[in-house]
């Protein structure tokens, strides 16, 4: 895909010269929606950098689309604030806003060809007829459409469509780009690349803030520089992607931010100044990576299936002992879970002993301390 | 050997539901078919059944058929493009500014079809008709000897009242077209920097449009055909096709007038439902 390269100029380009100079951040000033006496959002304070990509991510009811909702200007805060760049966008329409929005359905206007889809944006804000050719056809190469202008919506492909979503989106040079589960009506493998193309499109797009909302942590994962997990109307934690993955505050974000291992566990001897705290797990003890936890805590020793061996050897000191319950070969991956003194652990292997034990026999596993995150037992939000 | 056996006498098909054909078809030609024969027989043939093309084109070049037509077609077409426009306003409202009791009002529309067309021109008598409530106010108030709203007892009455009566016919598929429509669509317009009467005109009208035309070919036909509003409202000088052959067949007992008149009425009416279907079979209503 090639970089959009926007030329000429209008009223629209004096616009969005204005609004690039106001900024591109998205600033939530705890806002909160509420329904009636219900509420789906309770009071929410977040900074978007600008040419960041912030991932909502949580499950259904969390609150996440009603955020989105917000910034687009399709729900209005019960409290709070919302500023985009200098601007308090609150109480504008959408319409005012300066954001361009791709949803999950892809919402082409199915009477108009492609072209004319990419065009919508730029004529409802009155750019010119020159302008206007010159950014659909750097919108559509952008995503790779090119030569599918003259087509209607109904003639393309899914992906086809997301993609002519996205330049319609893009042809208007929105300061933030809104992605409400963009990628949930597409199969499987068509949502790998797109995730990838999603990645590229950013790369050659630098400056343009995307707030992402999904439910699927693999998307969040590849794409977002950030990542906020929402739960119950809440964000329960939110922060650099690796830093949240590699080291979950709490017992949510590990379980929905890829499959962990929580083993219980007390800390024997306080954090030190490596950054490591010994814990007994029963009557083994283990190293693991901590922050403020002092002896006697109880805690959960987060370990990432990936991150489990079955061979000795380098970083892997910590050691325990499960039995083997069942082993799942999936081709890249086998997956085993074994019982660990009551706590199922699960491990994901590319490479295996050329003997798998038999269900039933005990295994030892293998684990760096690195490799691992103490997070408190009772954070359970 | 078997297999010769069942080649060479391959079983009797029976098909019984064949014979059900009979009874509508009877029943369609008695009631329908026959009466129509009846009529264009009226009007072609004369009393010994020879063809009187004569008396057909004094009929059509008359003055009062001619009238007659032209208030016909202005009538129907000026109603239904009421009845378009205000269907259309109602439909919009209804269906996308949310309001407690959207759904009752629309419902309450509906209950429109259910009436006689004749009680809304009554209504319309009570309310502005020469001793309604509108003009004994206006009278009191203003002290006039006079009357001075009388617009009921006109073209644009009857116009009035058939929009009234008709426009349900426009709302109803306009509010199943619109409820179809993409909400993320409108959003996604509304996002992208259009205002509402640029989505009103470049989203959801598209969208609607075979309900327009479906609705709209309707209510040309229904307005064409009304007989009962035109009666009841009885404004000096305006006399559409149906009153016409009423008058002919049963006033002054001309016959093979009020049959000319009759299939030209048909042929119309027959017209505009074949363009009815055609559009409503072209955009998939």
């Amino acid at each position: 895909m090639s970089a959009v390269a926007f030329t000429g100029t209008s009223v629209m380009d004096i616009d969005a010269a204005k609004i690039r100079g106001a900024g591109s951040n998205v600033h939530f000033d705890k806002v909160s929606v509420a329904y009636g006496s219900h509420v789906v959002l309770h009071p929410l304070t977040l900074d978007i950098a600008p040419g960041e990509i912030l991932a909502m991510i949580g499950p259904s009811g969390s609150g996440k689309t009603t955020a989105l909702r917000a910034v687009a200007g399709f729900v209005r805060p019960a409290s709070g604030r919302i500023r985009i760049g200098a601007t308090d966008v609150t109480d504008l329409p959408p319409y005012e806003r300066g954001l361009g929005m791709v949803v999950q359905n892809y919402a082409l206007f199915p009477h108009m060809r492609v072209e004319d889809n990419v065009a919508f944006g730029l004529r409802a804000q009155g750019a010119d007829k020159a302008l206007i050719g010159e950014r659909v056809k750097d919108a559509l190469a952008t995503v790779g459409m090119a030569t599918f202008a003259r087509r209607y919506p109904r003639e393309l492909s899914g992906g086809q469509q997301q993609r002519v979503a996205i330049a319609r989106a893009l042809a208007v040079r929105p300061r933030v780009l809104l992605l409400d589960e963009p990628l949930s009506a597409l199969d499987a493998q068509i949502r790998r690349n797109m995730v990838e193309e999603i990645a590229r499109l950013h790369r050659s797009l630098p400056g343009l803030t995307i707030l992402y909302v999904t439910h699927d942590q693999t998307e969040a994962l590849t794409l977002a520089d950030k990542i906020a997990i929402m739960r119950d109307g809440r964000v329960c934690s939110h922060g650099p992607t690796t830093e949240l993955y590699r080291r979950p505050p709490n017992r949510f974000t590990a379980e929905f931010l890829g499959r962990a291992n929580l083993l219980p566990v007390t800390v024997a001897e306080a954090v030190g100044s490596k950054g490591f705290a010994t814990a007994r797990h029963g009557d083994v003890v283990l190293t693991g990576a901590g922050r403020d936890e002092e002896a006697g805590d109880k805690s959960l020793l987060c370990i990432r299936p990936q991150h489990l061996s079955l061979t000795a050897g380098g970083e892997h000191t910590n050691r325990i002992v499960g039995t083997l319950r069942e082993v799942h070969w999936q081709g890249e991956l086998t997956h085993l879970v074994l019982d660990v003194d009551g706590t199922p652990v699960r491990v994901s292997a590319t490479k295996l002993p050329v003997e798998l034990p038999e269900p039933g026999a005990k295994v030892p596993l293998f684990f760096a301390p690195a490799d691992t995150s103490l997070l408190p037992e009772d954070a359970g939000v | 050997m078997s297999d010769a056996v069942a080649i060479g006498a391959p079983a009797i098909r029976r098909e019984p539901g064949k014979f059900w054909i009979v009874p509508p078809a009877a029943l369609l030609a008695l009631l329908f078919f026959y009466p129509l024969a009846l009529i264009a027989r009226e009007a072609f043939l004369d009393d010994s059944g020879v063809a009187n093309p004569a008396e057909i084109i004094s009929v059509l070049h008359s003055r009062f058929f001619l009238n007659a037509l032209i208030n016909t077609v202005t009538i129907s077409v000026s109603a239904t493009a009421g009845c378009l426009i205000v269907g259309l306003v109602l439909a919009l409202i209804l269906a996308f500014v949310p309001f407690p009791g959207s759904g009752f009002i629309a419902r309450l529309i509906d209950t429109f079809i259910a009436l006689p067309t004749f009680l809304v021109t009554l209504a319309f008598t009570f309310l502005y008709g020469s001793a309604g409530m509108l003009n004994a106010s206006l009278m009191e108030t203003f002290s006039l000897p006079l009357p001075p709203v009388d617009f009921l007892y006109s073209t644009w009455g009857v116009v009035l009242a058939e929009v009234t009566v008709y426009t349900p016919f426009i709302l109803r598929p306009l509010l199943a077209a619109f409820s179809l429509v993409d909400r993320g669509q409108i959003e996604a317009a509304s996002v992208l920097g259009a205002r509402p009467f640029r989505i009103v005109r470049q989203v959801i009208l598209p969208a609607a449009i075979p309900a327009l035309i479906a609705g709209g070919s309707l209510c040309l036909l229904l307005t064409v055909n009304e007989f009962g509003i035109v009666l009841f409202i009885g404004a000096k000088g305006v006399i559409t096709l149906p009153l016409l052959i009423y008058g002919k067949a049963i006033q002054e007992s001309a016959y093979q007038v009020a049959c000319i008149i009759a299939v030209v009425n048909i042929a119309l009416s027959l017209g505009l439902f074949g363009l009815y279907r055609f559009a409503a079979g072209r955009l998939g209503v």
